[in-house]
């Protein structure tokens, strides 16, 4: 944040689509124009844009489908973006192959939610570790400072240098994850993208991770996309929030003013369903019926309105764009321009 | 809890449940007790390995080998189901009590419509003619919030989302209008909206009914809105159990105070969540004394020692610890 460089992650209208395979007989549709062939494209990510500077945790939050891991996995370029411009530290990577990537990777990690399928149960502490780093080092005397640093790292985590020496089964999920942070940490990345790190774990053992993650920010000025579906988790670490419906970002603002003054009706509803242990505050209670449409076809206008209590036929026609409503909160709702609207 | 006037419906005395294993035996249960009263909802808490849902199967009879229910009584309006046959526990499982289990996906029969799987409840547990089964499945349908409800009898679990099918394993829990239910994590599988749907749908049914809960979760913000009473449970030990609100609001065993510390609640304005140090000890070979022990900022030379039994604290409070906190206090 020193210096007047490009963000860490800048991300311009990002698309994904799938398109579905199957066998040609599974496609075939009769209607009444005749035979046609299906081509089903499952919409993912529909347009989303954002951007993180250095040392900054941006969270995505959303619920099952929303789109929030796809865009984790499409920045991490495990999947190849359909459209739209990911830039990293400045550099445009949408398009790149595997091979470009690589020098990327030493700039940006990624650590998993599930931390029992994100190691390789055949490999040693050690190796699983190493292996980002090893990819990364092109002369022998860089090689030779791979075990200390590995060392290091794995001191830094919470871990000691016996259990380098281990397999990942020997380990707790916490200790995994642990494990998974190093490895994301070994290469020094400016920017790690956590897909769900601790949704897997105990409660004390998450507090634990998060505590973690926090620190290492404060230490190494890492950024982090931060993916969770628990608005808690994400008030706890978070410095801005997008929250994602059906593939769409419908509001990014700071923290503190999405949890003060959230303005998007789905973001309202999304705060009054968490639990809380406190009793209830005066908290708004907007109750969501039915669920999240398929991404196969989505509704025409705004994502939300099949679910919203507000949804007038504006929201058929007209899909809202993210418009600035001050303090950095932008918000993609009718409402905005409508506020009549807005009664319960 | 002593000196109430309302009938007990369930009594569980020093239960025990052992699993013996090639590695050793894990005292999975180990002398847990607690009452539950009709019309009263009880959350059942601790994290993964606590024994919390091992504590539902047991009263259900489904403990399979290698587990073993070693000890203790449980009591159904003092009928004890630990000395039960097989074949009484059939009647009473669907009829007395029924289970709500955690994943929607794999509780229900993929080979059989929605309708016959919630007519089975009715055919074994009632002398309902095929008509008035059928009514009674519609409208059990509708109670639970799914529209079409004829038409979608005739549906097969893959057409259901994952909230739907919650909703129709609930739907099964209450057609035979059963005096207790168990869920074991009904909603920690569903997204937080859909969460919040099946909640209020829960507690409207269960009043609606007059039935008992007992609600198994790793989620104190869950239970600390359903719940009347809270249990705790770690390494197969209740460590505290009293009235929600006190014991949400001052717990007096550090365990219960950790759990509730590490939560990162929405109104919580610390940088740093408290955390609980350490895991949870390997529960084959637990350590002497207080299990808690290794991780708890107030142990002492005597927690090492000693290991403390359920003794009550404050108000409704009672806590199995030789420190336990006072409130205002934090660990």
């Amino acid at each position: 944040m020193t210096e007047a460089t490009a963000p860490m992650l800048d991300v311009r209208n990002l698309e994904m689509h799938f398109s579905l395979g199957g066998s040609v007989l599974d496609r075939l549709r009769f209607g009444k124009k005749g035979i046609r062939l299906d081509r089903p494209v499952v919409r993912a990510v529909n347009g989303v844009s954002f951007s993180i500077e250095r040392g900054e945790i941006m969270a995505l939050v959303g619920e099952s489908g929303c789109g929030k891991s796809t865009v984790a996995k499409t920045i991490a370029r495990i999947y190849k973006p359909t459209n739209g411009e990911l830039r990293i530290d400045g550099e445009d990577v949408a398009e790149h192959d595997f091979a470009q990537m690589l020098p990327v990777r030493a700039k940006m990690q990624m650590i998993f939610q599930d931390p029992y399928a994100s190691l390789n149960p055949r490999q040693k502490v050690r190796d699983i570790v190493a292996e980002p780093l090893l990819q990364q080092t092109a002369t022998a005397a860089e090689r030779r400072e791979v075990p200390a640093k590995i060392e290091a790292l794995l001191a830094r985590v919470g871990l000691n240098a016996e259990h380098a020496g281990r397999y990942p089964h020997q380990f707790s999920g916490g200790q995994r994850q642990r494990i998974g942070i190093a490895r994301a940490l070994s290469v020094m990345p400016g920017l790690i993208v956590a897909d769900e790190p601790v949704s897997a774990l105990d409660v004390s053992i998450q507090a634990q991770i998060l505590n973690l993650m926090k620190d290492l920010r404060d230490e190494f000025g890492l950024a982090y996309l931060f993916i969770s579906h628990d608005l808690s988790v994400v008030h706890h670490i978070a410095d801005k929030i997008g929250v994602m419906y059906l593939g769409f970002m419908v509001e990014n603002a700071p923290r503190d003013v999405l949890f003060s003054r959230p303005r998007h009706p789905y973001t309202r509803a999304l705060l009054s369903a968490a639990p809380s242990i406190k009793e209830k505050r005066d908290k708004e209670e907007i109750e969501l019926v039915g669920e999240v449409p398929s991404a196969l076809s989505l509704p025409s206008g705004c994502c939300f309105r099949t679910r919203c209590p507000f949804a007038w036929d504006r929201c058929a026609v007209e899909r809202p764009d993210l418009h600035d409503v001050g303090d950095r909160q932008t918000v993609a709702c009718h409402l905005i321009d409508e506020p009549e609207r807005d009664v319960a | 809890m002593a000196g109430k006037a309302q009938p007990k419906l369930l009594e569980v005395r020093d239960l025990r449940t052992y699993f013996h294993t090639f590695a050793g035996t894990v005292r999975a249960v180990n002398g847990v007790s607690f009452d539950i009263a009709a019309g009263e909802v009880m959350g059942l808490v601790g994290e993964s390995g606590g024994g919390k849902s091992v504590v539902g199967f047991s009263i259900l009879g489904l403990i399979d080998s290698p587990g073993k229910i070693e000890g203790g009584e449980i009591r159904l309006n003092g009928e004890d189901l630990v000395k039960a046959g097989e074949a009484r526990l059939r009647e009473i499982r669907g009829r007395e009590i029924s289970m709500v289990f955690q994943d929607p996906m794999t509780s229900l029969n993929p080979l059989h419509s929605i309708g016959r799987q919630m007519d089975e409840v009715l055919r074994l547990h009632s002398d309902l003619d095929v008509k008035t089964r059928h009514a009674a499945c519609v409208e059990m349908l509708e109670n639970v919030g799914i529209s079409r409800a004829e038409e979608r009898l005739k549906a097969y679990p893959h057409q259901f989302s994952g909230g739907m099918r919650q909703r129709v394993v609930i739907a099964i829990a209450l057609l035979a209008r059963p005096r207790l239910i168990i869920a074991d994590e009904p909603t920690t599988a569903l997204d937080v909206t859909i969460q919040s749907q099946i909640l209020k749908l829960m507690r409207r049914q269960i009043a609606k009914k007059g039935a008992s809960m007992i609600l198994v979760t790793h989620d104190l913000a869950v239970v600390s809105e359903m719940a009347n009473h809270i249990t705790v449970l770690y390494c197969g030990n209740v460590v505290e159990r009293g009235r929600t609100r006190e014991l949400i609001e001052a717990p007096a065993h550090p365990y219960t105070r950790g759990l509730i510390d590490s939560i990162p609640d929405l109104s919580n304005r610390h940088e740093r969540l408290q955390q609980i140090p350490g895991t949870v000890p390997d529960i084959r070979n637990l350590p002497k004394g207080c299990n808690f022990r290794d991780r708890c900022p107030r142990a002492q030379a005597l927690c090492g020692e000693v290991e403390p039994s359920l003794t009550a604290q404050r108000g409704s409070l009672s806590a199995a610890c030789h420190f336990p906190l006072r409130p205002g206090k934090r660990a």
